[in-house]
């Protein structure tokens, strides 16, 4: 047991000097690999207490997805920051920052050590109502039955903020392929690693997905798994992105939403409520509507990954 | 029997974290980045395969311990993809730093 203490102490140590580690580290690249070993830790914190379900998505979105994005701004940067470095702030304007910085550190200190011993929660409702569900993970009946309509919405702004991606684009490339092209040789050592990870991670990515309603994972953790597979093979340049007007692509990505959107509605019509699931009945429209969301993310995180289309669009 | 299989676990957890800990001295102590990229395969490769060797013995259905074999050969395959793109990014930039 006191082994046990001592190991969660020297993780919370670890997630402190990592945390410290990238705010002072010298550029943006290392700040991001700073970055990722942080959210690698914050996911064995979350393991740590009991919460695989978030372990997970940290992993996978605060640490993977995240991550990327940044080293690609990082890598897209690199001619700027030379330029950025010498125009530093004036000592006021840092002193000013850092004593924000430390007055918000120092109040969501307190909030969190003036809870009470015993907060509040909804836990006991939520399992409570869990077999009216028909699932057995009470935080997958959470996202899709309980504050169906919040989960719905996040995915819409997974959608939007593609618009807004894309929008990014010169006229004359609207339309067109984001990313590399296909290469005629690949790069061999990722086109390897490509070719034997990509069928597994498919099979891990559905296996997530589908034993997330009786155990930790669901739709986001597996949609991401799909989507690194997918950002792997374009990395490798195996496959290039397709058209950004491709009928199928656009189609993907609101199909969550707006198959959500849909049950919802019907929800109202069958079931007397809006996001109401009609009785016995639940678990089947649940996974019908995650496997949609699956897609979606599934494609969106590979889109937010290779940025705005870069090449003219092909008739 | 059971007090054999615990011992099996001990002294195999105990030597993959021998590696491990070899691994981190290299990393910290060795002169340029292809030795630092070779300590660390070793901690990927017999660390945590010695780790995992350890484990087998306490899985608790077979699945579990097949699942287990398939973190670390999961866990080799990216370690020496990533270990050939590093050293190639070394060797292009023509330094050692």
């Amino acid at each position: 047991m006191i082994l046990l203490q001592a190991l969660d102490i020297g993780l919370a140590f670890l997630v402190f000097a990592v945390a410290a580690w990238t705010i002072f580290a010298r550029g943006a690249f290392a700040a991001t690999v700073g970055y990722v070993v942080y959210g690698l830790l914050l996911s064995l914190v979350w393991i740590r207490l009991f919460a695989v379900d978030v372990a997970l998505t940290e992993a996978a979105i605060g640490s993977g997805v995240t991550g990327i994005l940044l080293i690609g701004a990082a890598a897209r940067l690199r001619g700027a920051e030379a330029a950025a470095d010498e125009e530093q702030p004036s000592g006021f304007s840092r002193l000013a920052i850092a004593s924000l910085c430390v007055l918000v550190a120092l109040a969501l200190a307190a909030v969190v050590l003036l809870f009470a011993d015993q907060g509040p929660s909804l836990a006991p409702q939520a399992m409570q109502h869990l077999p009216e569900t028909g699932l057995g993970n009470p935080v997958t009946a959470v996202l899709i039955a309980y504050r169906a309509f919040d989960t719905m919405l996040e995915k819409v702004v997974l959608v939007l903020a593609v618009v807004g991606v894309w929008s990014l684009a010169a006229d004359k490339y609207w339309g067109g392929a984001p990313g590399e092209a296909r290469a005629e040789r690949p790069e061999p050592t990722l086109a390897f690693l490509a070719q034997i990870l990509a069928p597994l991670g498919i099979l891990v990515g559905v296996h997530i997905f589908w034993v997330g309603a009786d155990e930790p994972g669901g739709a986001f953790q597996g949609g991401a798994i799909l989507a690194a597979m997918w950002m792997i093979v374009m990395m490798a340049r195996l496959t290039e992105a397709p058209q950004t007007r491709a009928r199928w692509l656009r189609l993907a990505l609101v199909a969550g939403p707006l198959v959500f959107l849909a049950a919802g509605v019907g929800g109202a019509i069958f079931a007397g409520g809006f996001f109401a699931y009609p009785p016995g009945f639940a678990k089947p429209v649940i996974l019908f509507i995650e496997a949609f969301m699956v897609l979606t993310i599934a494609v969106t995180l590979p889109m937010l990954v290779t940025g705005p289309p870069r090449r003219e669009p092909r008739r | 029997m059971n007090l054999a299989a615990d011992l099996f676990s001990v002294v195999a957890i105990g030597a993959g974290v021998f590696f491990y800990l070899a691994g981190t001295v290299g990393l910290l102590r060795f002169p340029d980045a292809l030795s630092r990229l070779h300590a660390l395969t070793k901690a990927d490769n017999l660390g945590l395969g010695l780790v995992v060797l350890g484990l087998l013995p306490r899985a608790e259905s077979p699945l579990a311990a097949l699942k287990l074999v398939a973190i670390w050969a999961l866990v080799q395959l990216a370690g020496a993809t990533t270990a050939q793109l590093i050293g190639r990014a070394v060797r292009r930039k023509g330094s050692a730093a």
